[in-house]
């Protein structure tokens, strides 16, 4: 049996047809063809996955799709502005060379836009233990934790700016 | 994944008439267990029939000296809850440390005192903090809900609607956390009450469990020394991959203690 799907990624409307065990992450990759959003361990540890449901970090590779009828998903591909110009995380990502092979890039990205939105001015500490569900194949923490660090701080501080305004 | 077929539930009622009808249907929650049991094959329902859409189903009160939390609220929001945190602050704080923030944002108390995993966090603070499991049927004592591997009080069909901690005087809980899934490979919740002391275990045996005489100990004298050299038997504890039987009895000890120093310093 098929299932009807409707839901909203990256702003736009979109539908389609699923078994019932298409897993969210699949329904991303091989029905719309963002392929982004990647599947490094299928069992819910290592977070390459991460996508944001109704706002909040989510591995899409343990949801269904049809659990995600009537939601809003943001993924990678979602977070650049429409002329290109990157997401301040994906800037700090690129500034301080917060990856080496980049196969966990998007799911880090994703948690750590999330996590500067849970926790405005964290420190290097708070960041590591955040990404406890986030692994780095390669151990590259180093430059991705600088980048977690700097990318919170700008996002919130325009925040700020944006609230004062 | 084996395939079965995809049902939401618009009330409890529909929740539980959809169970029934089912050849063997389970409920979905979080999913944070279910669907990496059914990819894993270790299960094949023929339904799912999700709770996603009973909004009545999730948050949080305070009912006296009651902490109530509705069955679908996710560990994020028991976690970070204002209420949880000025009533049983070792309740959020546990809840806060279970899996990762994406399990965390998905995962449901309901679903983990259902499911009852030997090493989840939820069944320490069931049996510490006194709680009551309430179902769509009755209201069952935490203390004669835990039966065995997997295995808890709930019959066929029924359904957890929330869990009611009792607020304690003071609680803490530590865990040995397993430094990949983050389940407890020993957890220990210590809460006083007026009526005595309880000192709940979790990941060391087949379903959490008390250690009668180290509440005993702790109502003559509430100090680390009084648990420090109380051996718990390791006969009935798990051993696997992760450790032996012994060294989970050991670790039940050692925890048990850092939890009394935590609360006495």
């Amino acid at each position: 049996m098929l299932y009807d799907v409707k839901m909203t990624v990256n702003g736009a409307a979109v539908a389609g047809q699923v078994e019932a065990r298409t897993l969210l992450a699949q329904f991303i990759r091989e029905h719309l063809r963002l392929t982004g959003t990647h599947v490094g361990c299928d069992t819910t540890q290592c977070g390459c996955c991460v996508v944001h449901v109704d706002g909040v970090a989510v591995k899409s590779c343990t949801m269904l799709a049809v659990q995600a009828v009537g939601r809003s998903i943001t993924t990678i591909e979602g977070l650049a502005a429409a002329d290109g110009t990157l997401h301040p995380m994906q800037e700090a990502f690129r500034e301080h060379h917060g990856l080496q092979c980049g196969f966990c890039t998007p799911g880090m990205v994703m948690m750590a836009v999330d996590i500067a939105r849970r926790k405005p001015g964290a420190d290097e500490k708070t960041v590591r233990h955040e990404l406890e569900g986030n692994i780095c194949r390669c151990t590259g923490y180093q430059g991705i934790v600088e980048a977690i660090l700097d990318g919170s701080a700008k996002i919130n501080a325009a925040r700020i700016n944006s609230a004062e305004a | 994944m084996h395939n079965f077929d995809y049902h939401r539930a618009a009330s409890l009622a529909d929740a539980a008439a959809k169970l029934k009808g089912a050849e063997d249907g389970k409920l979905l929650a979080g999913g944070m267990t279910l669907l990496p049991t059914l990819k894993n094959r270790l299960a094949q329902p023929s339904d799912l029939i999700d709770l996603a859409d009973l909004g009545d189903m999730r948050g949080v009160s305070i009912e006296g000296d009651e902490v109530v939390i509705r069955a679908m609220t996710p560990h994020f929001a028991v976690a970070t809850s204002l209420e949880v945190a000025a009533a049983i602050p070792a309740l959020a704080a546990l809840a806060g440390n279970i899996g990762d923030p994406a399990v965390r944002h998905r995962g449901t108390i309901g679903g983990s005192v259902a499911n009852s995993d030997p090493a989840a966090d939820y069944p320490a603070a069931v049996l510490g903090l006194d709680a009551t499991v309430v179902t769509n049927e009755r209201s069952i004592r935490g203390d004669d809900y835990f039966l065995g591997l997997f295995e808890t009080a709930l019959r066929p069909g029924e359904i957890i609607t929330s869990v009611r901690f009792k607020k304690p005087k003071r609680a803490h809980y530590l865990k040995f956390r397993h430094p990949a899934s983050g389940y407890a490979v020993v957890g220990v919740m210590v809460a006083q009450f007026a009526a005595g002391t309880r000192v709940a275990v979790t990941g060391a045996g087949p379903c959490a469990f008390r250690v009668k005489a180290m509440e005993e100990a702790l109502d003559r004298s509430f100090t680390p020394a009084a648990v420090a050299d109380i051996a718990v038997p390791h006969a009935d504890l798990m051993g696997d991959i992760h450790c032996s039987a012994e060294y989970r009895a050991h670790l039940v000890k050692v925890y048990a203690r850092r939890a009394v120093e935590a609360l006495t310093a």
